[in-house]
């Protein structure tokens, strides 16, 4: 083999090796702002969904203030049983609170919520409202490792929502329902056998 | 015996001989018919220069329109720099409703008939460990008493097992730490499938069947683009995402927020905080495989 041939091999190797299992620099992000995170804000709270629908068919949401400004409220009871008039049947199932343990209802003004040290929240601010309880799950979520987001993980490339604690959890009955799990695959060859009656006992 | 008569015999025999012949490589015929000269002649993707990539997409994306009838994009992006991907899973919160396995359904392309994913949901009983005794075809409400989900999709190891038995080098570990396959070089030895101790990967029995308008358009040449027949796929972090950014589509699913995914190179990112706050362990850890995805409890 001559001397420009081995020349010319020892080229391409280095070539190849080079390329081999190396990060590409990905051309630098022009223009782009860094991403913003946002807390969703459900709608449940600041609405209410009644039994009718609108003529596009979707669920009618009614405002909570177009009655609570306008009519005056009943005192808060101590529990959904007593509700008489409005929000009958509430189901309730969050420990021993009372409704006054979060909500501020007064004559002719928007309902909010209260801390337990007596500041008033507008509804919107749920979060630190469940906060004063649920601290490790807060600080879960204070970190992104609590609660779930949809957008970029990348904040470099783009923004992300996340969710609100009450887009998954009732406050009323923060613990979820069972759900019908969606279909599994079909496995030519089932890899994980059905339970067992040993199942466990390992 | 005469000459006539053993001629006759010599045409007959030579007559049955080609027929069984031209029966034996008739699925030989038929294979080549699915497979185009460009397709045949492609190189291994990692030895593809941009001018040649940039043709074999643009050929990829024609061939799909013309077997499935959609127009779609496919891309290669490459890794990002300073980026290794990681992911976490709160098992104290997943319920086990399937939602991430069905997103994944529908993000990758899988074919609908077999309902493929990249994702098991696995249901345990408490206090068991057993991969091998939980149960991935339960159809019940979820959460059941005294049970737990365990999601096992690909674990994306740093040492991955599956990579080093792969006869023709089809399948390896990219620079961001996700393990990839190439489909145009697999020969669907399925010595990988073999070689994965998580169940992780998958194979192609049949052609992807997919509606049309039920295709994800948004493709890269290593995720989600349509597999041919007889080759291994595997769950990618949703590359053609996670690498512009994006978190991944089982993420998004979630409705209970028990999924975690970020940079493991980044300090500040939540699958960081994970790893530093959290009791995380590995599946299978004894086996030296080194995952990059990481269970942990809340409790």
């Amino acid at each position: 083999m001559s001397v420009r041939h081995r020349a010319i091999l020892l080229a391409i190797c280095l070539t190849a090796c080079g390329a081999k299992d190396e990060a590409r620099q990905l051309a630098p992000i022009l223009g782009s702002a860094p991403g913003e995170v946002e807390i969703n804000v459900p709608a449940k709270l600041s609405s209410i969904e009644v039994d009718a629908v609108d003529p596009l068919g979707r669920p009618l949401r009614i405002a909570c203030a177009t009655c609570h400004t306008t009519k005056e409220t009943a005192v808060l009871p101590e529990s959904p049983s007593e509700l008489q008039a409005f929000h009958v049947g509430l189901q309730f199932q969050h420990g021993s609170n009372r409704c006054a343990s979060c909500h501020v209802s007064e004559p002719l003004r928007a309902p909010k919520l209260r801390l337990a040290d007596g500041t008033e929240l507008p509804m919107t601010e749920a979060l630190q409202l469940c906060a004063q309880c649920h601290g490790p799950q807060y600080r879960d979520y204070k970190a992104g490792a609590h609660g779930g987001m949809q957008g970029f993980w990348d904040l470099r490339r783009g923004g992300r929502t996340r969710n609100h604690c009450v887009d998954c959890h009732d406050p009323h009955v923060p613990k979820p329902p069972q759900v019908l799990p969606a279909a599994a695959m079909r496995d030519r060859i089932p890899v994980a056998a059905p339970a067992r009656g040993e199942e466990g006992h390992e | 015996m005469t000459p006539t008569k053993r001629r006759t015999l010599k045409v007959l025999g030579a007559t049955l001989g080609a027929s069984a012949f031209a029966y034996a490589v008739e699925p030989l015929r038929a294979f080549t018919q699915n497979i185009t000269l460009d397709q045949f002649l492609q190189g291994h993707f990692k030895e593809l220069t941009p001018e040649q990539l940039e043709v074999t997409l643009a050929r990829l994306e024609q061939e799909t329109k013309d077997r499935h009838g959609r127009d779609v994009t496919i891309r290669a992006d490459p890794a990002i720099e300073g980026v290794e991907f990681g992911y976490g899973l709160n098992l104290s919160i997943c319920v086990g409703c399937r939602k991430c396995a069905e997103a994944c359904h529908v993000e990758n392309n899988h074919d609908r008939a077999s309902n493929n994913s990249y994702i098991r949901v696995l249901e345990m009983t408490q206090g068991s460990f057993n991969l091998e005794h939980g149960n991935a075809s339960y159809d019940h409400a979820v959460p059941a008493p005294d049970k737990y989900y365990l999601p096992v999709q690909c674990q994306q190891c740093d040492n991955p097992p599956c990579t080093k038995v792969c006869p023709v080098e089809a399948t390896w570990k990219e620079p961001d730490g996700i393990v990839v396959v190439d489909y145009d070089w697999c020969i669907g030895c399925r010595y990988c499938e073999a070689a994965c101790p998580y169940h992780a990967r998958r194979f192609n029995w049949t052609t992807p069947e997919i509606a049309p308008e039920e295709i994800n358009p948004d493709q890269g040449y290593l995720s989600n683009r349509i597999r041919p027949q007889g080759v291994m796929e595997k769950c990618t972090f949703c590359l053609h995402r996670t690498r512009r950014g994006e978190l991944p589509a089982c993420l998004e699913a979630c409705p209970t927020g028990a999924r975690v995914f970020g940079n493991l190179l980044d300090p500040e990112s939540e699958i960081r905080w994970v790893l530093a706050n959290k009791r995380v362990f590995v599946l299978k850890e004894e086996l030296g495989t080194r995952p990059r995805f990481f269970y942990f409890f809340d409790k």
